[in-house]
């Protein structure tokens, strides 16, 4: 059956940009390895900044000259006047489709400050905002009739000379390898802070796999070494505590009940600020008790339920016991300004792509915002390259090939336990590639990640199972994450001066 | 602490050297140090995406939100089919929120509307589609096709908010399989993990079919009065 139009990953950003695709008439196909709203965005708590148009003490401007600066150099001004310019509009579409946000009294989208911001910008809903954009989002594309496959792990990207052809996959509840045929494809498979394993706020999905993929076709991918340690996840759990506990109103305090930074400074500066306050031997704490009960029910509801939950303490009247974990990688595939890849016809958008807004340092709010604008202008620009393009594959031919390394994989024995690779990697990432690196570090890690891929013959999953194989899942998850690994190395260590979250000591 | 796991009909049982700590984090445990072939969904481990939505002994919850105890029987969710062990297929689940059409008709523009409004359906859109309540409902057992808890909450969600503008149409569409059908038992409302009544959504619901003129189909049927005002049975 002929596709015009293949989004690989169904988080906010493959949404968008299937919906925009659907719209200009393409006939597209979501692809996903779990569904749609399982997605890491359901995570996002914060808020989607946009300066809106009722607002008169904030500008567009201001939001460019915030977003400019956390890039620190690294962001490319034209394309971060186009996020912030757009940003309206999105939240605008986002409320026009019925995501539920919260309300101020005159009947506006209620807006809060987030770190970094000049003003109060963060559109919200709750500290659900990402739960609830993700699940509206759904529901118009469950309307539009657009197809979902869920399930689906991709393996590999194909394509023929420099154009892209189609994707293949795992279906992972028959074990069949499928193949896809399109001439345009939009990843949309997220980031890889999970290389960071129990050390990050992330689901247990954000492995990489659309990063790793893209390697193996010559995709180019930027400034890897910059991976966003969000300044407070619980501590036990790593769960994340949303920035807007400090947006509105809360303080961080060590165990001697100081404070000791400005808590809405960006996320870096935070994060390196408790880390040396840890290293110091205190232990950091979130304090939101002034902000009465009734403020957290109404505002950080969720907030109040994980600190209960995986803390066991009421933020309304104890300390949140915090620590900084990876949360956001803004390496990610190289794209124009039209989405697409250096390969024709390959597309990438939202967090695993590196659409030059970030920089060296996210600001909070502006991801899910990222994920409105170049879902749309993705999901356009892929529609619009399929009309010009008409590649059908031999899916046959490509199937015997793709099921061929498969088996080969299939078949690895499992003389050395991965599970226990994965949790020493992450172990290895938090502790030598974290919020603070040196070269020696840096180098030893490389050495141990070479180390570990020379052994991966020797791994694999000891399931043998065809039919929903998740340990076999996994196991490919891994491989992607050594490739992703060895790559954040090699870069971090050629960048050698420090830049917004890599922060060099030597 | 010793865990049994209902796995294709045989219950497997399991000993884990971890307190205190929940059941995601047990699972994990056995399939990366004890038995890889282990199946189980997961994914945010906060909550908030659905995935380890599971039974404990006979009682819908999410594995990263359940603290486990000695000698828990965990199951798959009822309900929906088995694809492994503990990971069901959620794709005719979620199909009910097409035949409902759950969501909101056409695109609004510049809806103004206060903190009240959006308190009508702040907690309905809190759902993370984990199908608890799906499980836990026992129209099932008669009626397949009941378009069920969380899509009827999530109608709730859509004809509550003021940017829809064709209720009338929406609520059609839930008459047949659909707000008659619950038997109100409160079953879901226990289930949800996020707190939400999907019982007391069906209630709002049928008081909003009532007022559009639609009636409990079945309410001739037991004792009501026919259309000439004699009674029938």
């Amino acid at each position: 059956m002929k596709n015009d139009v293949l989004v690989i990953g169904a988080g906010g950003a493959g949404l968008v940009a299937a919906l925009n695709a659907h719209n200009a008439g393409a006939k597209v196909k979501i692809i996903t390895k779990e569904y749609p709203t399982r997605s890491q965005t359901c995570m996002a708590q914060g808020g989607i900044n946009a300066v809106l148009p009722h607002v008169t003490n904030d500008s567009v401007e201001e939001h460019i000259k915030n977003t400019l600066k956390s890039a620190h150099g690294l962001g490319e001004e034209e394309m971060i006047k186009l996020l912030c310019e757009e940003a309206p509009k999105a939240v605008e579409w986002l409320d026009g489709i019925g995501v539920p946000f919260s309300r101020t009294q005159d009947g506006y989208i209620a807006q809060r400050r987030l770190g970094g911001a000049s003003e109060s910008r963060a559109c919200y809903a709750q500290d659900y905002t990402g739960l609830k954009i993700l699940h509206t989002l759904y529901d118009q594309v469950l309307a539009s009739g657009i197809e979902i496959l869920n399930e689906r792990y991709m393996l590999n990207i194909l394509k023929e000379m420099n154009s892209v052809t189609g994707i293949s996959v795992l279906n992972i509840r028959s074990g069949e390898v499928e193949i896809y045929n399109a001439p345009s494809v939009i990843l949309a498979t997220g980031g890889y802070s999970k290389i960071y394993g129990s050390h990050t706020t992330n689901s247990k999905s954000t492995t990489g796999d659309g990063l790793a993929a893209a390697l193996r076709v010559g995709a180019n991918l930027l400034h890897m070494e910059f991976i966003q340690f969000h300044p407070t996840a619980l501590k036990k759990s790593a769960i994340l505590i949303s920035e807007s506990a400090r947006g509105e109103g809360g303080y961080l305090l060590n165990s001697r009940g100081e404070r000791f930074t400005d808590e809405l400074a960006p996320r870096d500066e935070v994060a390196r600020a408790i880390h040396e306050q840890i290293v110091n031997g205190e232990d950091v704490f979130l304090d939101i008790r002034h902000l009465g009960e009734e403020f957290i029910n109404e505002e950080l509801p969720q907030e109040r339920k994980l600190a209960k939950l995986y803390e066991n303490i009421d933020p309304v009247s104890e300390l949140i016991p915090i620590k900084p974990v990876a949360h956001y990688t803004m390496g990610g595939v190289e794209v124009d300004k039209n989405s697409q890849t250096n390969i024709d016809g390959l597309f990438a958008v939202g967090e695993c792509a590196n659409q030059k807004v970030h920089g060296a340092n996210r600001l909070g709010g502006n991801s899910l915002l990222e994920l409105v604008v170049f879902g749309k202008s993705a999901g356009l620009h892929a529609a619009e390259f399929t009309k010009n393009f008409d590649k059908s594959l031999d899916v046959n031919k490509y199937k015997e090939t793709e099921e061929k390394l498969l088996q080969i994989v299939r078949e690895h024995k499992n003389e050395i336990d991965f599970y226990q690779f994965r949790e020493k990697i992450a172990e290895l990432f938090y502790t030598k590639v974290g919020i603070v690196r040196n070269k020696a570090d840096l180098q030893s890690a490389y050495e141990e990640i070479q180390e570990i891929k020379s052994q991966l013959p020797l791994m694999g999953a000891s399931d043998k199972s065809k039919v929903y194989n998740t340990n076999l899942v996994e196991f490919l998850e891994f491989v992607n994450m050594l490739d992703v690994c060895e790559l954040v190395l090699r870069s971090a260590i050629l960048r050698e001066v420090s830049c917004g979250a890599h922060f060099r000591v030597d | 602490m010793k865990i049994e796991i209902r796995r294709d009909n045989h219950i497997h049982e399991y000993e884990v050297q971890l307190k205190d700590t929940t059941l995601l984090a047990v699972l994990q445990e056995i399939k990366t140090k004890q038995d890889s072939s282990l199946t189980f969904a997961s994914g945010c481990r906060s909550g908030v995406c659905g995935s380890c939505s599971m039974r404990v002994n006979g009682k819908e919850v999410l594995a990263c939100e359940y603290k486990s105890k000695d000698a828990d029987l965990v199951e798959p969710l009822k309900n929906v089919p088995i694809l492994r062990d503990l990971v069901v297929d959620m794709d005719k689940a979620y199909e009910f929120n097409v035949r409902a059409k759950a969501w909101q008709s056409s695109l609004s523009k510049n809806a103004l509307l206060t903190p009240e409004d959006e308190k009508r359906n702040e907690l309905q859109s809190d759902c993370i589609l984990c199908a608890a309540c799906y499980s836990a409902c026992p129209v099932y057992t008669v009626n397949g096709e009941f378009l069920g808890p969380f899509t009827l909450t999530r109608m709730w969600r859509y004809v509550s908010d003021m940017r829809e503008n064709n209720e009338a149409e929406k609520i059609g569409n839930i008459q047949i399989n659909g707000v008659w059908d619950c038997t109100l038992c409160n079953e879901c409302t226990i289930a949800c993990p996020q707190g939400i009544s999907s019982k007391a959504d069906i209630e709002k619901l049928r008081s909003k079919s009532a007022g559009l003129g639609f009636m409990d189909p079945n309410f001739g049927n037991f004792g009501g009065f026919g259309f000439d005002g004699s009674p029938s049975f």
